[in-house]
């Protein structure tokens, strides 16, 4: 099968870690061994960031503070939108203020596990090391982390963990840490040594001489399509989950920047990796823009049943017991209804693909309480999750005290992204790539409080650090408007605005983003197996030849034109979905968030093939017809044993 | 059910802009406020029409991107009582009836210059942020957390100010259109903790002298503000700003520039 899909090219290695020292030892040898810039010679070169949520307004912060001069490039009106702001549960750190035995190490340990060995055992270190200092950085920075009464830092658990090692402010863990770095970026702004790009979108990489050198950039409310230079350029864009069309993503998250990264020449890891969360609340219409995540700490006193009988359509209060299947107790009694959640979402699909989902289109399961306020009552519940009782409540018009919550599994984050090296370099000299938007720390599968993590590591810690010896490299030549690259990247973009603007179809972008989301759903989602990814890659290239044949963009580009935007966002998310197709299905095991349904147990678990595919898999563009390229990363496990996960 | 929408259409800061009646037909009481636009809209680009832009990100009421005067209410806060405060996302179209006139407009107010239709410039707001809303903590210089002891009190007090997501509905509620909840909600979250003791009385001074720069009026107490707020910022923030400016004066502070 493979011959016609891909070929396969020159393996390819992350050689920047320091192997020959202990684990331990190898981030803090790498700093050592990293060239330094002195700080005269810092003024002296300029660094745009792309992004400004956890990683890239951490980074920008960072770098100015450094010395550097910094561009800082964002879509929304202030930086302070990012996604990273939505986030809610927490931020893991191996503090061990809980005394309960964790260390650098477990964290470690648990993190390379709840990746499925998808992920570099070098990277995820580094991240369990650097946690510790991002507790630090944003308790100075007056996160209001939630206390104990004496004053010192609470602690809760999380999914895949036995230690409370989770930091959090409320619900809203993600944005009290981004308005840290918020803060601190505006700070800088103020001092000169960031400047602001708001509402400004990156179209187009600029590289000379092998090396990124600039961003091709349009103003969103001019219309103006500019050059911006620079001696490093760092994408810190977040994730592609919009990909299906429904996510739990920001409506404006999209693959743009990467992307087209990408088709420069920077190698995509892992794109088929997505992470779904089983807790979320079911769509409800054709029109529904968006899902909305409930907590994960809602299937603590939560069950989660079905109907027996398929078709069942009654009230769930007039179902009795004996006609109920508790499915998760039932398959997995040892963990139940806290079974992770790649386990949890595929067995809601499961029975809802046996028929026996509820709510208005059968795709819903009962996440349901009664037995929890029967036997805490209900204002204990209230305390608990009255917040979550009230959001559900809102959205769907129905009461959750007195009616079992629905709930469907929902696309939340992707761990696929441009492949980096421990620098967090990517495959173009001087084009860095962190957060979201890089594919290293999480493997197959993000473990809860975990990305918020990684956004702060490599935001704060990590590349101010390994930046320093790419730029030491320099003098770099210098670049501007009359370069040919430049004139090429800056001229394609007008001609894909123009060409946009000019086929003025019958369908909307819209209805594009739709019908590739829910294909991508389907046949790519949950559950993917060799037939439906055929049957994707049968369908994308239509929907592609139809979109740029078919599609209506009203008004102009030199205006504020929200349709322009979304098309060329649609646009790369049909590229992109081709590829994560292609790499789903050339990757004939299961792991984590990628469930290929020849590859089970004989009980219906996700089995691993460590023997053929314990590797990063990095695709490299190639023009249209023609198949991509494979370049294979080994990864090797030296400090964490291979092992099946087992849940029962 | 079928709505009529009054909708406010401005192509630009230097056009003039007026109301447009639109009909939206087939709403489903279960879409949010924006999804029901995003139908509007589908519509117009269908039609051959320019779609209403405005602005909307997450649309899970925490973003602060979205909002609109719905009914002349900021995020049509306070004109339902069944519907408790929250972003424009995250109203949904059950609260209206059939056949009723919803008239849609952009946040109003001299510091937040009209962009398009529903979308205002509100980097005034950030503009705040840079003149004091920081604790100055430079990357890697932070001691261990558990050296900063903070009373649970304090934090959960700072917390609660800490949430303002930055819409600017306050400023869009109030008829001297003031900033004022906005950045004592910034001035109270980082003055209630150790942290941000040092900068205090240069932070209060500073992001006051800024809100006068941008052109938002003065606070007369009326408290639209706090009643629009999508996050329950309470009006308890603006007295104790209005404390510790005074005490900040006194105590010699001066604006920078």
């Amino acid at each position: 099968m493979a011959l016609e899909l891909f070929t396969v090219g020159e393996p390819i290695a992350d050689t920047k870690a320091p192997t020959d020292v202990p684990i331990g030892e190898r981030w803090s040898e790498r700093r050592f061994r990293a060239k330094l810039v002195n700080p005269a010679n810092r003024r002296k070169l300029t660094v745009i960031v792309v992004g400004t949520g956890l990683a890239g307004g951490a980074a920008a912060a960072t770098l100015g503070e450094a010395g550097y001069k910094v561009k800082s490039f964002w879509y929304q009106d202030s930086p302070r939108r990012a996604h990273s702001v939505a986030a809610q549960g927490g931020i893991n750190a191996a503090k061990n203020y809980r005394n309960d035995g964790d260390s650098v190490h477990r964290l470690f340990y648990d993190t390379v596990k709840g990746g499925d060995f998808r992920a570099r055992e070098n990277n995820v270190h580094r991240l369990a090391e650097v946690s510790t200092a991002i507790i630090d950085q944003c308790v100075a920075q007056g996160v209001p982390f939630a206390r104990e009464y004496g004053g010192l830092l609470d602690n809760r658990s999380f999914g895949g963990t036995q230690v409370s090692r989770t930091f959090y402010a409320r619900g809203q863990t993600g944005q009290q840490l981004l308005y840290g770095a918020y803060q601190a970026l505006e700070r800088q702004m103020a001092a000169g040594t960031v400047e602001q790009h708001a509402r400004t979108e990156m179209l187009d990489l600029i590289v000379v001489d092998g090396k990124a050198r600039g961003i091709v950039a349009r103003n969103l409310i001019t219309g103006e399509i500019s050059t911006h230079f620079a001696d490093a350029v760092v994408l810190a864009t977040g994730g592609y989950s919009n990909v299906f069309y429904l996510s739990t993503n920001a409506k404006g998250s999209n693959a743009t920047a990467i992307w087209r990264a990408h088709k420069r020449g920077a190698l995509f890891a892992n794109p088929c990796y997505t992470q779904i969360h089983p807790t979320c609340i079911p769509v409800h219409g054709e029109y529904q823009s968006k899902l909305t995540l409930m907590s994960e700490s809602l299937r603590n006193d939560g069950r989660v049943w079905v109907p027996k009988e398929r078709g069942d359509t009654r009230d769930p209060r007039q179902i009795p017991e004996a006609e109920r299947d508790y499915y998760l107790e039932r398959i997995y009694p040892s963990f139940g209804n806290l079974v992770p959640r790649d386990i949890a979402s595929r067995q809601a699909k499961n029975v809802c693909d046996e028929g026996r989902g509820v709510g208005p289109n059968g795709l819903g399961v009962y996440l349901d309480f009664a037995e929890a306020i029967e036997r805490l009552g209900r204002p204990a519940i209230e305390a608990k999750y009255g917040n979550l009782f009230d959001m559900y409540a809102q959205i769907t018009g129905e009461d959750p005290y007195e009616v079992p919550m629905r709930i469907y599994p929902a696309v939340h984050y992707t761990m696929g992204g441009l492949w980096v090296d421990y620098d967090l370099q990517s495959t173009i000299p001087g084009l860095f790539v962190i957060g979201e938007a890089n594919f290293s720390d999480h493997g197959a599968n993000r473990l809860g409080a975990s990305a918020l993590m990684q956004g702060l590591a490599d935001g704060y810690f990590v590349l101010p650090n390994t930046i320093n010896d790419y730029l030491a490299s320099g003098p770099f030549d210098k670049v501007d408007d009359s370069n040919p690259a430049a004139i090429e990247a800056l001229e394609g973009v007008r001609a894909q605005t123009e060409r946009l603007l000019s086929i003025n179809g019958n369908r909307t972008t819209a209805s594009f983003h739709r019908e590739l989301g829910r294909l991508m759903f389907d046949l790519c989602g949950m559950e993917r197996s060799e037939e439906s990814l055929r049957k994707a890659l049968d369908r994308i290239p239509e929907i592609r030849q139809e979109f740029w044949t078919n599609v209506r963009v009203p008004g102009e580009a030199g205006r504020f034109n929200q349709s322009l935007e979304h098309a060329g966002r649609v646009a790369d998310f049909i590229e992109l979905a081709e590829l994560m197709c292609v790499d789903a299905l050339h990757r004939n095991e299961s792991c984590g968030g990628h469930f290929r349904a020849e590859s089970q147990t004989p009980d219906g678990e996700a089995l691993r093939d460590d023997e053929n595919f314990a590797y990063v898999a990095a695709w490299e563009w190639t023009p249209e017809g023609v198949p991509p390229v494979l370049h294979k990363e080994d990864l090797e496990f030296e400090y964490v044993h291979l092992a099946q996960r087992s849940y029962k | 059910m079928n709505l009529k929408l009054r909708v406010w259409r401005q192509r630009s800061a230097a056009e003039k802009g007026q109301m447009v009646t639109y009909e939206v037909t087939d709403v489903s009481p279960d879409m949010s406020f924006l999804e029901m636009l995003d139908v509007l809209n589908e519509q117009l680009i269908l039609n051959g029409e320019d779609p209403v832009s405005f602005d909307h990100d997450c649309r899970e009421g925490i973003c602060g991107s979205c909002g609109v005067m719905i009914n002349g209410r900021a995020h049509g806060n306070g004109l339902f009582d069944s519907h408790p405060q929250t972003a424009t996302c995250q109203l949904h179209m059950r609260s209206f009836k059939d056949g009723d006139t919803i008239d849609v407009e952009p946040w109003r107010a001299t510091a937040f210059p009209l962009i398009k239709d529903l979308a205002v410039d509100r980097s005034a707001l950030d503009r705040i942020i840079q003149a004091g809303g920081y604790i100055s903590a430079p990357t890697g210089t932070a001691p261990e957390a558990h050296s900063i002891l903070v009373a649970k009190k304090d934090s959960d007090a700072a917390f609660d100010a800490a949430t303002c997501i930055g819409c600017g509905a306050c400023v869009a509620a109030c008829p001297n259109a003031s900033s004022m909840l906005f950045t004592s909600a910034k001035v109270v979250h980082l003055g209630l903790m150790p942290q941000g003791q040092p900068e205090r009385n240069d932070r209060v001074v500073n992001m006051i002298h800024q809100q006068d720069l941008e052109g938002f009026g003065g606070c007369t107490n009326i408290g639209e503000c706090s009643v629009s707020c999508p996050k329950g910022i309470s009006m308890e923030n603006i007295s104790r700003l209005n404390h510790d400016l005074l005490g900040a004066l006194r105590a010699g502070a001066r604006p920078k520039s």
